[in-house]
C-alpha cells in the first residue's frame, strides 16, 4: 500500500505508534514533508471529522486520531523549521481571567494540534494582555479564548479593544467559545469568529486563516 | 440488579386470582361456540348450551394452568431465535391493527393502502429496538375478508422479523395458518419454531364470540402462540376500582387459558390484554391514562405469578399528533413496561385509541425502546474497582476522553439514540436549520424507506406466498392483488 495511505489509516484507527514508524519511513524516502503532512496525517484527520460529522465516529475516536497526528508532527516539525515551510498555523488558546474552567479549551486545543495546528496554551485565568503579549510574541494569527462563567466573559471583550488598540486587527483573529458564550456576543464585542464546539472550532480557525 | 417494579403484594394477587376464580365456577362464562362447550363439558364443566354458558370448575383451571408453558421462543422467517419470551426478558412490537395511518405531508388521517403497508415493514425492518414487526395497518385496498391475510402476506413477504398479527374470521385462520407454513416447510416445524402470534380477544364481561373462541383453538391445534387480549373497561364494563378490573381480566384470561391448554396441552400462551379505563367526560378508553397503565402492570404481575409469559398495550398514546402528549404517554408506558417486565410490549408508532399508526412516531418510539431498554440493564460495576488508578489517570492525563476504559465501555454504557434525538448546542441545532422533531423522525422514515434492503427470504417461498394470497384474494372477487415493488433478493 502507499506509505501516504498508510499514515492515514494508522491515524484513523488511533495507531500512534504506525503512525510515527510510517511517517519515519516515509521521510527516510524522501517524500516531501509537506506531502506527508497534507496526503498522510491531514488527509486522515479529515476523513475522520467526516465520519465525526455523519456519526459514525465519536469523540474519543477523534481524539485517538488526533493523538496519533501528534505522533507524525514530532517528526515533521524539525523539517518544517529546517526547510524554513510554513506550519498550518499557530494559535494562542487559554480560558479568560477569573475563570478556572478549561475542559472545553483544553479540547478544542487537542483538535486543532490534531488538524496540524501548532497550540500555545496558556491555561486557565489568562489575563487580557497576555493573550496579546503572546501572540505578538509567538507570531501566532489567531487567538481562541473560552468562558465559563458570565461574569468573565467580559474579559473577552478587553482582548479584542487591546488587539484594536495595538493596531493587530485583521492580523490577529479572536475565536472566542464556552457555554454561555453565543454568536451575537461574539459579534457585539467584535470577534472575528465563534464555535460552538471544539470540531466547529478547528473549522473557524481553518476559515480565519483564509480570510484577509 | 435489574430494576423492577411492582404494584401488587404476592396477598393481593392471590386474592385477585381466587375472586376470579369465583367468577369462572360461579357465574360461569359465555362461549358462542359449541364445540368448544361440547369439550369443556367432557372435561367436567357444567354447560348450558343453548345459552352458550359454561361454568367452569377449580379442578379444569387448575389442569390448564398445570400444561401452560413458562416460557417459549419466537423465530424470525430463517428460523433464527429472536425471542425468549421468559423471566423478566422484554421485546417491543408495534401497535397492531390500525384502521389509520397519519399522513405526514398532509397531516391528516387516511385509510392505509398496500403501498402505506410496504412502507411500514420496510421501515420497521431496520428498527434495532422493535424486535418484532405486527401486522400494524389493516390495508383498505383489498376485500375486507381479506385484509387480515393480506397484511401478514406483505409482513412475510417485506420484513424478516416475527409477526404478532391475528385473523379477523374463522375461514381467515387456514390462508394465515398456511402463508406461514410457506414459509417454515411443515406444522411439525412451526411448531418448533414459532413465526407469529396470534391475538385472541374476549369480549368483556368474561364472553367469547364464535370468531376469537375458534381462533384460539385453531391456533392451539397448531401450536401457535396466542396473545389473550382482555378488555375490561374500568367504570364501563368492569369496576371502576382497578382491583377489580383485574379480578375481571383475570377471569377472562383464565377463560381463554382453559380453552387453549383443553384443546392441546402446552400451547405457549402470552397472558396479555388490553384494559383500559372508560374516561366518563368523553366516553372514550385512554390507553395513555395512568391507570390503564398501572392496570397493565399490575395484570403481568398476575400472569407472572401464574407461571405466564406476558403481553400488554402499553407504550403508545391517545394522542391524535406526534405532541407532547405522544412522547408522554408512551414514554411512560414503556419505562413502565420495562420496569415491570411485560415480555411482549405492543404499543409503538400508535396513536388515537389504537386506532392511528404513523411511521414518523413508529421512529420516535424505537428511540423510547432504545432508552429503556438501556435502563433495565441496571448500574452494573465494569472494572471500576479499585477505582484509584482510574481517578490517578484523570488527574494525570486532565481528562479520561481516550482511556482505555472509556473506550471499552463508552458504547456498551450510553446509549446513543439516533438523529431524531436532538442532542446538540442551540447554536448548532440552529446552524444545521432548526429542525424540528417531527422533520427530523419524517427525514429518517424517508432515509429507512431508501435504504431498505430485500428480505432474504428466499425467492421460492415468496413466490409460494403470493401464490397463496392471490387464489384466496380470487375467492373473494379480487382477480389481481394491488401492484407491490420487486421483492427478490437473488
Amino acid at each position: 500500500m502507499d506509505i501516504l495511505k498508510e499514515i492515514s489509516e494508522c491515524l484513523q484507527q488511533g495507531d500512534d505508534q504506525k503512525v510515527f514508524a510510517f511517517t519515519k519511513q516515509a521521510i527516510e524516502e524522501k517524500v516531501p514533508p509537506k506531502e506527508i503532512l497534507e496526503c498522510g496525517l491531514i488527509g486522515g484527520m479529515n476523513i475522520i471529522g467526516e465520519k465525526y460529522r455523519a456519526f459514525e465516529i465519536f469523540l474519543p475516536d477523534v481524539l485517538m486520531a488526533a493523538k496519533a497526528m501528534y505522533a507524525g508532527m514530532d517528526l515533521l516539525k524539525p523539517l518544517f523549521i529546517k526547510e524554513g515551510i510554513p506550519t498550518v498555523g499557530k494559535v494562542v488558546i487559554g480560558t479568560v481571567q477569573g475563570d478556572l474552567h478549561d475542559l472545553g479549551k483544553n479540547l478544542v486545543g487537542i483538535m486543532l494540534k490534531g488538524a496540524g495546528f501548532e497550540v500555545i496554551d496558556l491555561g486557565n485565568n489568562v489575563p487580557p494582555e497576555r493573550f496579546v503579549e503572546t501572540a505578538k510574541k509567538e507570531g501566532a494569527y489567531v487567538i481562541g479564548m473560552s468562558a465559563l462563567l458570565t461574569t468573565t466573559m467580559p474579559v473577552m471583550k478587553r482582548v479584542v479593544d487591546l488587539v484594536k488598540e495595538e493596531g493587530l486587527s485583521g492580523r490577529i483573529k479572536i475565536i472566542i467559545g464556552g457555554a454561555p458564550v453565543t454568536e451575537e456576543f461574539a459579534q457585539k464585542i467584535g470577534a472575528d469568529a465563534y464555535a460552538y464546539d471544539s470540531v466547529d472550532a478547528v473549522e473557524s480557525v481553518k476559515k480565519l486563516l483564509k480570510k484577509p | 440488579m435489574r430494576p423492577v417494579v411492582r404494584f401488587l403484594s404476592g396477598e393481593l394477587i392471590e386474592r385477585i386470582i381466587s375472586e376470579a376464580r369465583d367468577v369462572l365456577c360461579k357465574l360461569g362464562v359465555e362461549i358462542h361456540n359449541k364445540n368448544i362447550l361440547s369439550m369443556l363439558q367432557d372435561h367436567g364443566a357444567k354447560v348450558e348450551i343453548d345459552r352458550y354458558h359454561v361454568l367452569l370448575t377449580d379442578k379444569i383451571i387448575d389442569r390448564a394452568l398445570e400444561t401452560v408453558p413458562r416460557f417459549f421462543k419466537l423465530y424470525d422467517v430463517f428460523g433464527n431465535q429472536t425471542h425468549n419470551f421468559s423471566g423478566y426478558n422484554v421485546y417491543f412490537t408495534p401497535g397492531s391493527t390500525a384502521l389509520n395511518i397519519l399522513d405526514y405531508d398532509i397531516k391528516k388521517i387516511h385509510r392505509p393502502k398496500t403501498s402505506d403497508y410496504i412502507s411500514y415493514a420496510k421501515v420497521i425492518s431496520q428498527l434495532n429496538n422493535i424486535a418484532s414487526q405486527s401486522t400494524a395497518l389493516i390495508p383498505a385496498d383489498v376485500p375486507e375478508k381479506i385484509s387480515d391475510s393480506y397484511r401478514l402476506y406483505l409482513s412475510l413477504l417485506f420484513c424478516e422479523k416475527p409477526v404478532v398479527t391475528g385473523a379477523f374470521t374463522i375461514e381467515a385462520f387456514n390462508i394465515m395458518k398456511d402463508l406461514q407454513l410457506a414459509v417454515r416447510g411443515t406444522k411439525e416445524k412451526l411448531a418448533l419454531k414459532p413465526l407469529t402470534i396470534f391475538s385472541c380477544c374476549p369480549t368483556s364481561p368474561v364472553k367469547w364470540s364464535d370468531v376469537t373462541s375458534q381462533n384460539l383453538v385453531d391456533c392451539a391445534h397448531y401450536s401457535i402462540p396466542v396473545e389473550f387480549v382482555s378488555m375490561p373497561l374500568s367504570g364501563f364494563m368492569a369496576p371502576v376500582t382497578l382491583v377489580g378490573t383485574l379480578v375481571q381480566h383475570t377471569a377472562e384470561t383464565l377463560s381463554g387459558v382453559v380453552i387453549s391448554q383443553l384443546t392441546n396441552p402446552g400451547t405457549p400462551l402470552l397472558y396479555g390484554g388490553s384494559p383500559a379505563i372508560f374516561d366518563v367526560r368523553y366516553e372514550t378508553t385512554p390507553m395513555g391514562a395512568v391507570e390503564t397503565q398501572m392496570t397493565d402492570c399490575a395484570y403481568n404481575e398476575i400472569g407472572k405469578f401464574l407461571g405466564m409469559p406476558t403481553q400488554a398495550y402499553i407504550s403508545l398514546s391517545d394522542s391524535k399528533q406526534l405532541d407532547y402528549q405522544a412522547g408522554l404517554e408512551s414514554s411512560m408506558g414503556a419505562t413502565l413496561a420495562v420496569l415491570s417486565g411485560i415480555n411482549n410490549i405492543s404499543g409503538p408508532g400508535m396513536l388515537d385509541f389504537e386506532s392511528c399508526q404513523s411511521l414518523e412516531k413508529l421512529v420516535l418510539d424505537n428511540e423510547i425502546c432504545g432508552m429503556t431498554l438501556r435502563m433495565i440493564k441496571g448500574i452494573e460495576p465494569k472494572e471500576d474497582f479499585p477505582s484509584l488508578p482510574r481517578f490517578e489517570e484523570l488527574l494525570r492525563e486532565k481528562h479520561l476522553l481516550i482511556s482505555k476504559h472509556t473506550r471499552r465501555y463508552l458504547k456498551e454504557e450510553f446509549y446513543f439514540p439516533g438523529p431524531t434525538v436532538d442532542r446538540a448546542s442551540r447554536t448548532r441545532w440552529q446552524k444545521e436549520g432548526s429542525v424540528t422533531l417531527l422533520e427530523r423522525a419524517h427525514s429518517e422514515v424517508e432515509k429507512l424507506i431508501k435504504d431498505y434492503v430485500p428480505s432474504k427470504l428466499s425467492d421460492s417461498a415468496k413466490k409460494e406466498l403470493t401464490k397463496l394470497m392471490e387464489k384466496e384474494a380470487r375467492r373473494y372477487g379480487m382477480e389481481s392483488l394491488p401492484p407491490i415493488p420487486q421483492v427478490s433478493c437473488e
